[in-house]
Formats: C-alpha cells, sequence, structure tokens
C-alpha cells in the first residue's frame, strides 16, 4: 500500500514503540519479559485475510502473569465465512470489539521491546505486520522466538530418527499434557504456547552454556 | 475486556477445595491475579532457606513432594497432586516454610497472592475452616487445636446450626438465677420466689449450688405440715443438683431431665457442683419439638410394648442420624445421643424380656455390651457383641442359674435382631454359654486369656475389654474391671503382645497415589475403613487405657482425652488421635448411610478431594500413635 508518511509523519504511538528499542534487552532468559502471542485471523493470505482477534501473555521472571494479559477483538469490514468453523468468530458476536488501528495501538504498547514468542511465529507476526504495512508503518522491530524451533531443538538429534519439519500446537501441547480446552481463541491458544515455552525454556536451559543468544538463534 | 484465560484458570479452581466455597466472581478475581509456573520434575519450589514468599500455590498439573530433613536424610513427609494447595500454613503464621517441596512430576503451579486471597478467606468462615484442616494436616500433630489460633485470630471452630436441628444448639439457660441462703427460713424463700414470680430458687452456698426449691417441694414438705414455715431452706431443698456446663444443648438437657425425672439443671463453670452457679435451665423453657427428635424417640422407647414398634423407632433413628451428619454436627454430641439410644433401647427390651420370664432372677446380674456399643460408637446397624455376668453361687446350682440366664439372653438375643441390631457372626452374645457366666468364671477367663495369649485369645480380648454396663448390678462389672487391671498391672508380655496387635494393621501412611485397597473379594478395589482407619485407632486407645490404667473409660475419643490430660507430654498426639477416631467414625457413618450399609467399605471414586485430605490426616495420626506404641511396648520381639 501507499506510504505517504515519511519518517517524521509516524503517528505517535509507532514513535512511542521505537523509543523502547534504545533499551537494551537484559542479558539473560529468566530477566527478560516474553510476551506470548497467538492471533486468530479470517484465513492465511497476509494480503487478503485479517486479523480478528490478538492474545497475548506476559512472561516475567519465566512466570506467567495472568493480570496483565491481552486480548482484543478487532471490527471486520471483510469476513470470510468458512474460517468461521475453525475460530468461531462470528462477525457479529457479542463481544466489545475495537478498530484494526486501536487494536494495533495498544499491541504495540503492551509488546514494547520484549521478545515476542508464538507457535509458527511467522504467521502470526506476518499478518500483524500486514496491518501495519497497510498504514504504512513499518515491520515489528522485536525479537522473535518460535517455540516450534524450540521444541524441534529439544528433539534427539539423529540421522536416523524422522525428524518433523513442524509441529502443530496440539501435538506438542499433547506431548506435554497440557489441557487444550480454549483451543482457538487467540488469548487461549497464547495461554497454551506460553505453557509450551516455559516447559521448553526449562529443557533448553539444563543444557549446559545454553543462554539468550543461543535462545534467539534456534 | 474479555479475559479467557483467567476464566479457564478460575473453571479450574471452583472444583477444588476451598475455592469451591467461593462465588464465580470470586475465583475469577483470583484467577486474574495468579501467575503461572512451569515445573521440571525434581525442580525445586521452596526450603527452609527461601524468603516467604507472597503467594501460595495450587497444583495445575503434576505433582509435589514435601518433604524434610531428619539426620541429613530426606524423609517424605507429604504429597499433592493436582488441586491440592500448599505453602499457605508458612504465609499465616508468618513463619519460614519448614519443609522442603520439590515438583515430582512435570508441574504446573497457580501461584495465589496472599493479599488477595486473605481478605476473601477471612470473611468466608467455611474457607477458614478448610484452611485450619489443610494446615493442620501439614503438622505433625494435626488437629491439634494450637495450630488454630496462629492462623485466624478470630476463627472458631463452630460450626453453623440450622434451625431444624436447633435441638443440637447450646440450651439457652437463665443468667440471672435467684437464690437463697441454706439456713433462710421457708417463708422467707417463699416470700422472695413470690416476689419474683418464679416456681423455683436456687440454694446456694459461696456462690456453689448446693440444693433447688421447687413449688412442688413446697407443696410436698411445707404444706403437709412436715416441716414449719419458719424451718430453713436446706432441710427442704431438694439436693444435690444436677450440674452441667453451658455448652449443654437442649438435647442433652431433655434427655437428662428426663432420666433423673427432674426439672432444673443448673449450668456452672466447670459443670459440676463445685464451681459458681452461673445459670439454670428450666424444663419449661425448652421447647419441645415436633417430629424426629431425640426426646420424642426416647420417650417412644420407654412406652412401647411392641417390638416391631422398636424397630420403626430404630428407622427413624437412623433418619435423625442422617441429619446429624449431614448437618456436620459435632461426633462427640452424635455419638452420645445415639448411644443413649441404643442404650434405651437394649434396656427397654431387657426390662420386657425380664416380665416374660417365669420367675425374677435368681441372683444379680449384669448385661454388658461389648464392642463398639460398648465403647458408645454405635451408630449404625452394626452386629449386636454383649454378654452377661451373675454373681457367683455354689457350684451345684450354677448350671440351673446359667440356664435361667441363658433362656434370659436368648430372648433379648432375638428382639436385638429383629430390631435391627443384627446377630454376631462370631456368636459373642449373652445367649452363648460361654459368654453367660459368674463373676469368678470371668475372672478365670480374663486371666486365662492374659496369661496364656494367642492370637485368638487376643481378639477376644479386643472385644471383651471394652465391655460397659447396659442393665444390671454395676458392682458386679466394676469388680471385673478391677480384676483386669490387677491381672495386667505387670504383665508386660500380655501388654506387648496387645500391643503389637494394635500393629497389625498399619496405616496407609503413603495412601496419596497408592492408595491401599483390597487386592480380591467382592469388596476389590474397595478400602477397607473398618480395618486400616477404625480399628488400628481404637486398638491402639485400648492398649493405651490398659497400660495407663484407665478405668470406666471405653469410648476411644474419650480415652484418648483422658490420655491426653494424665500423659501431658504427649497430650498433643493423644488430642489428634481423639479428633481422628470421631472423623473416621464420622466417616464410616456417612458413608454407611449414603451405600446403606456398615460404611465398611469405601469406593475410591466416590471419594472428593476434601475428604481424600481428611482421610490422610487421620492415617498420619495413626502412624504417629503406632510409632509410640512400638516403642513404648517393646514391639519387636512379638
Amino acid at each position: 500500500m501507499s506510504s505517504w508518511f515519511s519518517k517524521n509523519t509516524y503517528p505517535k504511538y509507532w514513535l512511542d514503540y521505537l523509543e523502547n528499542f534504545k533499551n537494551p534487552l537484559p542479558k539473560t532468559i529468566r530477566e527478560n519479559r516474553f510476551v506470548v502471542i497467538d492471533t486468530e485471523t479470517t484465513g492465511f493470505h497476509l494480503d487478503l485475510d485479517r486479523i480478528l482477534s490478538i492474545g497475548a501473555v506476559i512472561i516475567e521472571d519465566l512466570e506467567i502473569k495472568v493480570s496483565e494479559g491481552m486480548e482484543v477483538y478487532v471490527k471486520q469490514d471483510k469476513f470470510n465465512p468458512e474460517t468461521v468453523e475453525i475460530h468461531g468468530l462470528l462477525r457479529n458476536e457479542k463481544v466489545k470489539t475495537i478498530t484494526e488501528e486501536e487494536s494495533l495501538k495498544l499491541f504495540l504498547d503492551f509488546i514494547g521491546n520484549s521478545i515476542i514468542v508464538a507457535h509458527h511465529a511467522q504467521f502470526d507476526i506476518g499478518m500483524i505486520n500486514s496491518a501495519l504495512n497497510r498504514r504504512g508503518l513499518p515491520n515489528l522491530k522485536n525479537k522473535l522466538i518460535d517455540t516450534v524451533d524450540m521444541y524441534r531443538a529439544t528433539q534427539i538429534k539423529s540421522n536416523l530418527i524422522y525428524k518433523r519439519k513442524t509441529y502443530k500446537l496440539d501435538d506438542i501441547a499433547y506431548d506435554y499434557g497440557i489441557d487444550l480446552s480454549d483451543r482457538h481463541t487467540a488469548a487461549g491458544d497464547a495461554f497454551i504456547t506460553a505453557l509450551i515455552f516455559l516447559r521448553t525454556v526449562n529443557k533448553l536451559m539444563a543444557k549446559p552454556k545454553f543462554n539468550l543468544k543461543k535462545l534467539l538463534k534456534l | 475486556m474479555k479475559n479467557t484465560i483467567a476464566q479457564r484458570i478460575a473453571d479450574f479452581l471452583k472444583d477444588f477445595p476451598p475455592f469451591d466455597r467461593l462465588t464465580p466472581t470470586q475465583n475469577l478475581f483470583i484467577a486474574q491475579n495468579i501467575t503461572v509456573k512451569y515445573l521440571d520434575k525434581n525442580s525445586f519450589i521452596f526450603d527452609a532457606k527461601t524468603p516467604l514468599q507472597p503467594h501460595f500455590y495450587v497444583i495445575n498439573k503434576g505433582a509435589v513432594l514435601l518433604q524434610t530433613e531428619i539426620n541429613g536424610v530426606d524423609k517424605q513427609l507429604n504429597k499433592y497432586d493436582e488441586g491440592d494447595i500448599f505453602g499457605l500454613r508458612a504465609i499465616f503464621a508468618k513463619e519460614s516454610y519448614s519443609m522442603t517441596a520439590i515438583a515430582e512430576e512435570d508441574t504446573i503451579l497457580y501461584c495465589i497472592p496472599i493479599e488477595i486471597f486473605r481478605p476473601l478467606a477471612e470473611n468466608n468462615r467455611a474457607v477458614g475452616q478448610f484452611l485450619i484442616e489443610s494446615f493442620a494436616s501439614n503438622t505433625e500433630f494435626p488437629f491439634s487445636t494450637t495450630q488454630q489460633e496462629t492462623l485466624f485470630g478470630n476463627a472458631t471452630g463452630q460450626i453453623e446450626m440450622s434451625e431444624e436441628l436447633f435441638e443440637l444448639q447450646p440450651t439457652d439457660y437463665i443468667k440471672k438465677v435467684v437464690t437463697a441462703s441454706p439456713d433462710m427460713e421457708i417463708r422467707k424463700v417463699a416470700e422472695k420466689m413470690t416476689e419474683k414470680n418464679i416456681g423455683s430458687i436456687v440454694i446456694t452456698e459461696k456462690g456453689l449450688p448446693i440444693g433447688i426449691i421447687t413449688d412442688k417441694d413446697l407443696r410436698n414438705n411445707v404444706a403437709t405440715g412436715k416441716f414449719g414455715i419458719d424451718a430453713p431452706a436446706k432441710d427442704v431443698m431438694s439436693s444435690p443438683v444436677l450440674c452441667y456446663t453451658k455448652s449443654i444443648s437442649i438435647a442433652q438437657a431433655q434427655l437428662s431431665m428426663m432420666k433423673h425425672q427432674v426439672g432444673h439443671l443448673c449450668i456452672t463453670e466447670d459443670g459440676t457442683p463445685n464451681t459458681k452457679l452461673i445459670g439454670i435451665v428450666a424444663q419449661n423453657d425448652i421447647i419441645v419439638k415436633k417430629g424426629s427428635n431425640p426426646t420424642i424417640l426416647m420417650k417412644a422407647i420407654s412406652r412401647t410394648n411392641s417390638t416391631k414398634e422398636l424397630r420403626r423407632i430404630r428407622k427413624k433413628t437412623m433418619l435423625l442420624l442422617k441429619g446429624y451428619i449431614n448437618q456436620n454436627i459435632p461426633m462427640t454430641l452424635i455419638m452420645r445421643i445415639m448411644f443413649e439410644l441404643n442404650d434405651a433401647t437394649i434396656k427397654h427390651v431387657i426390662k420386657r424380656c425380664l416380665k416374660k420370664m417365669d420367675s425374677p432372677p435368681p441372683v444379680p446380674f449384669a448385661w454388658m455390651s461389648l464392642g463398639s456399643q460398648g465403647r458408645k460408637e454405635q451408630l449404625l446397624h452394626t452386629d449386636q457383641d454383649n454378654a452377661i455376668i451373675f454373681q457367683n453361687v455354689p457350684d451345684e446350682t450354677i448350671d440351673e442359674v446359667r440356664s435361667y440366664f441363658l433362656k434370659l439372653a436368648k430372648k433379648v438375643n432375638k428382639r436385638l435382631d429383629i430390631i435391627g441390631f443384627d446377630f454376631c457372626p462370631g456368636d459373642m452374645m449373652a445367649k452363648n454359654p460361654n459368654w453367660c457366666l459368674s463373676l469368678d468364671e470371668w475372672k478365670h477367663q480374663f486371666t486365662k486369656w492374659t496369661t496364656d495369649t494367642g492370637n485368638d485369645e487376643i481378639l477376644l480380648c479386643s472385644i471383651f475389654f471394652d465391655f460397659d454396663i447396659t442393665y444390671g448390678d454395676a458392682t458386679l462389672t466394676s469388680k471385673l474391671a478391677d480384676h483386669i487391671f490387677e491381672i495386667t498391672r505387670n504383665n508386660q508380655i500380655f501388654l506387648s503382645k496387645l500391643a503389637a496387635s494394635a500393629l497389625r494393621s498399619p496405616s496407609p501412611f503413603g495412601f496419596f497415589r497408592q492408595f491401599l485397597v483390597e487386592q480380591d473379594g467382592e469388596y476389590k478395589d474397595h478400602f477397607d475403613l473398618k480395618k486400616r482407619g477404625l480399628m488400628p485407632i481404637t486398638d491402639a486407645g485400648r492398649v493405651l487405657a490398659i497400660s495407663y490404667r484407665l478405668k470406666n473409660i471405653n469410648n476411644t475419643a474419650e480415652r484418648f482425652e483422658e490420655l491426653a490430660r494424665i500423659v501431658p507430654e504427649n497430650e498433643e498426639l493423644f488430642l489428634s488421635c481423639s479428633y481422628t477416631s470421631k472423623a473416621l467414625l464420622k466417616f464410616r457413618t456417612k458413608h454407611g448411610l449414603i451405600n446403606n450399609d456398615s460404611g465398611r467399605f469405601i469406593e475410591l471414586e466416590t471419594l472428593t478431594k476434601e475428604e481424600k485430605m481428611k482421610l490422610k490426616r487421620c492415617f498420619k495420626t495413626i502412624g504417629n500413635v503406632q510409632e509410640l506404641i512400638k516403642v513404648k511396648f517393646n514391639v519387636q520381639n512379638f
């Protein structure tokens, strides 16, 4: 889309967001704030589909802070009836919705420079970046961690064992014995992802010399 | 903002105590404010060196082990699983953690901030009560009352009574009692009663109640001319007075008045005539409620002339019991009331059977109740265990005398069976010639049991040692009791054998995930509450009672209360035992009423989290007292 914003004319919420990155991240995994996100969308096409809701869960000191979570539902101009079955969100469902821009504002303010964690992170980040780009804003600047990569790193490395390229959220949750009751709401999935993150990071940290740098490079 | 996650957590919490006692809004509020922790297997949660955390824990998934180090060895104290709370006691007591908590499996914990939870707990008695009980389960001596005080300053163990069971509430007594001195002239006493418009006046000396004068006394003693109006009050008063503590329930007061055929009870500081009078309860002041209440049942028992009617009354008694259990009435109270009703039933049957005999008893005798009725612990339909003791007679007449009592016993046993006290399968009944003996024969029998003791003898002792007189001549049973103390006094071998038998059913201390269940038979996978719980605590109470020479106390809870009094160094443990015996009995009664059986076998799946916790606490206490018995009686050799 067009970019009539020049650097100087970025809206205040974006400039405030950028301001956060002047501060370096803490050095250790434990000291960092992680924002675990999940989005529900009208479909899988980054340009054509839209975000229906964003759920985000905060991990600080390697604990999930329930009180600080975020859960927003986005007002829709576009509606794809085929995906309703998956995400269960009807356009006119009685939840409080806000505009896409409003949700981006809240989201940017919420994440700051924290490390973003998501399952198949590229998709969720891609959807958010598309929304930002539509408003002439650049991509998110946060460090990213994909729980799929993390999980894969905990599996036995051997050529003899068939290693899957990817793992569904359900597969890992099943492996970890995590309850799947709120699957397919953004917040519920973010919570499941957060639990998977905590468990996996615990396992990774048990390895000698594992640190933040290695976590970010997985 | 919608909060799916908090809603999910609240949904989880609401199924577990104490959160099941909170409203959905309160649980949501808690859930919104928690943090979630993930712990790998074997990771550490806290230990004695950890500073006190501002939160406690609920296990969402996994299991946590609490252990403590004793002489360098880690000893497992407790194991928690999904829905359990831990780490709260130290916070409330404002102490450091006394144990080490380790995740035994991969575990998800909910950390609940204490400042969020405390106000909810303090404003909700049910929650407070649950917490007190759950803390108690983490301590060496669960149930100890001192625990309660350190938790909430104002929490009490009182149970809310419903309107329907009003007769179990403490009696309302008259606090401003009108009194007179023993030397006051009758005329002045009468004037005082007229002036105050009262029907009775308590005679006190130095504040202690020594007698009572009622309108009836004046009528019988003065109006008849027996005494002049200038005679001193003490000549006319009825004396002594019946004294109780102010906690006496309406039901108990009614029963007592009926039993002693009086219309007034005095309330004194400690329930004896040796302390100051603080009030008076008059029969007229007690409203007799209609329906199934103990007073009416008691009256019905004493009036009936039909065994079938007694059976109907006993069924009503079971309804009453059910109500009491459901209303969470204190077990001590339930035991006493049920005992009185059972006792009255048996007495009534004996009286009626005596009338049906061709002649009065040839010599004085006593009817002894054994086992659970002897211990005043019989609540459900259990077997009858009883025996007869009669006065010594010359050898040449003993057969004739015995046959009289056997005939009587046969009638009584048969009627009790009809009423609902089933025949004892082991034939421990007075109609069995082995258990219908003269005093000397009984003495001989006990001597034999205690000197030549095998397994059978121990079993018999465990039944016969808990004898209590139900009807007849108390001097006979009293002499027998004296004899038993005499022969067990220095009989270390017998006591050790009895102690060893008290340990034969080890308490399932590690019952948590490996609850000991029956391996086969009809009750496969059921838990045997009698064998694993009630028998060990009853056996322990008996052997300790004999060794400390407690006479005339057969009730297990009361035995332990008395032991706590006379052995102060073990006070806490014995008080816990007293509670445990009541808790287990209540448990059994509750499940017996649900399943309409003896309550002995319990299906594990039917237990709630809270019930499992209560059982666990009981087993811990049993484990402790068995440990003590092992050491005290040097059981290793047997």
